[in-house]
């Protein structure tokens, strides 16, 4: 297991491992993403408080859970390049941190196109809204933070330490609808016991939800490759692979 | 003395862009208190190591064998002495101009100590991080207000519940466990961020 994950560290392995991936996953992605929007949107059944408008959720959820999620992967991919050293890591740290700001981007604009019918307004200081907007601000720092230095290892550094600082944030934003009154609906899927929502309009919810994390994966091996193609152009099995 | 006529000139500025009515400003009176102190920290944490990067005297701290996290600590508590130490011993008096309930003080002024020492430590960092950058001042303000916005929160729920007559142990407790995750974990994080900044 050791040398699969030192493998990633590797640039021709990984550069070749994600044309593959990308080549036979991206098709049955797309395919997916298409039946959970489509089953979502046609075929789940009307809310009967809500309607019809409902069912951006389908769009809005899983953005906001990759994106909380995605940070946690930069968090980490930096915690392996600074304890490790592994340039790899910077690759990918570099390359998931503007994904995961057009993530959260689409959340909350999704949330705030759902919220004008159901809550009568366009944007409200709740709490856990707030604390997505602060994520948004926290991606864009760390984005900010590797545009201004100009040495990219300096650089990766010290997005690195700015990300692992900033993970104390989103169990506070995890939180953020248990320890504040909002207008937010509570968690309705839980992993123990009967969840608050109908199986009917559950699994099509699921589905996008695992859509966007295959996407998000997709997405940042693609940045990465791309990356990989500025860094190395000119080295030996660069031109090898690309013939 | 410089710092206490910012405090006193930010607070002046408020009334005079809401407007003097005592009930809206008895309301806002925490948050504007807060934002001060977020504020003040802000510029204070940009000047942090700047004189002694531009000099040269971080490199020899950072080689000197001292360890480089107490250092920084020290001149990130030396600073929070003058700035928010500040505006906790002289927040009463602001709150008295805002109209705040007077049974919130006590609150305010434990919320004001423990987040101000919040509020410099995050910002301690964030200089670590940008203190050789260009624009540095700018990208330090993006980088610091997302961490500080927890400490904000507390404290702002903190003050509001004390002036409503609740408890508010809660919001304080939450912030001193911040506090103390930070005096722990900020020297390392500042050191790093030095030590990055150097190589620069």
């Amino acid at each position: 297991m050791w040398t699969l994950i030192h493998k990633f560290g590797s640039p021709p392995w990984f550069y070749r491992f994600a044309t593959t991936a990308i080549r036979w996953l991206l098709p049955i992605v797309l395919v997916a993403l298409v039946v959970g929007c489509v089953w979502g949107l046609l075929y789940a059944p009307p809310d009967f408080r809500q309607g019809n408008s409902y069912r951006i959720i389908y769009i809005h959820v899983p953005a906001a859970v990759v994106a909380l999620a995605g940070y946690y992967v930069m968090a980490f991919a930096g915690l392996v390049s600074l304890v490790w050293k592994i340039k790899m890591a910077d690759t990918a740290m570099r390359a998931v941190a503007p994904v995961g700001a057009a993530l959260t981007f689409i959340a909350l604009v999704t949330g705030s196109i759902w919220g004008k019918p159901t809550w009568g307004a366009w944007w409200v200081w709740d709490a856990r809204i707030t604390s997505m907007l602060i994520l948004l601000f926290l991606y864009l720092g760390v984005v900010a933070l590797f545009e201004a230095y100009e040495n990219q290892e300096v650089a990766a550094k010290a997005c690195a330490v700015l990300s692992l600082v900033g993970t104390v944030n989103i169990p506070i934003i995890y939180k953020s609808v248990d320890w504040w009154y909002s207008l937010h609906q509570p968690a309705s899927i839980k992993f123990t016991g009967e969840s608050a929502i109908d199986a009917s309009m559950l699994y099509p919810l699921l589905l996008n939800i695992g859509v966007f994390y295959a996407l998000f994966a997709l997405v940042v091996m693609m940045n990465m490759r791309a990356a990989l193609l500025e860094r190395h152009g000119k080295a030996a099995w660069l031109r090898e692979v690309l013939g | 003395m410089n710092s206490l006529l910012f405090f006193l000139m930010v607070v002046t500025l408020f009334p005079l862009g809401l407007g003097p009515d005592p009930v809206v400003l008895g309301e806002l009176a925490p948050g504007i208190l807060w934002v001060v102190a977020l504020l003040s920290a802000l510029t204070v944490s940009g000047r942090l190591f700047s004189a002694d990067f531009e000099d040269g005297s971080l490199e020899q701290l950072a080689v000197s064998g001292h360890p480089l996290g107490l250092c920084a600590m020290a001149e990130v508590l030396a600073h929070w002495c003058l700035s928010g130490l500040t505006l906790v011993l002289v927040s009463p008096v602001f709150a008295l101009m805002l109209n705040m309930p007077t049974s919130a003080i006590p609150a305010l002024m434990l919320s004001l100590a423990i987040g101000t020492l919040c509020l410099s430590l995050f910002g301690g960092i964030g200089a670590a991080l940008t203190v050789g950058v260009r624009r540095g001042a700018l990208l330090l303000s993006l980088l610091l207000i997302p961490l500080t916005v927890p400490v904000l929160i507390f404290g702002t729920s903190a003050v509001s519940e004390a002036a409503l007559g609740y408890d508010s142990t809660r919001w304080l407790a939450l912030m001193a466990a911040l506090a103390i995750m930070g005096l722990i974990l900020a020297p390392l994080a500042m050191a790093a961020g030095l030590r990055i900044s150097l190589e620069n």
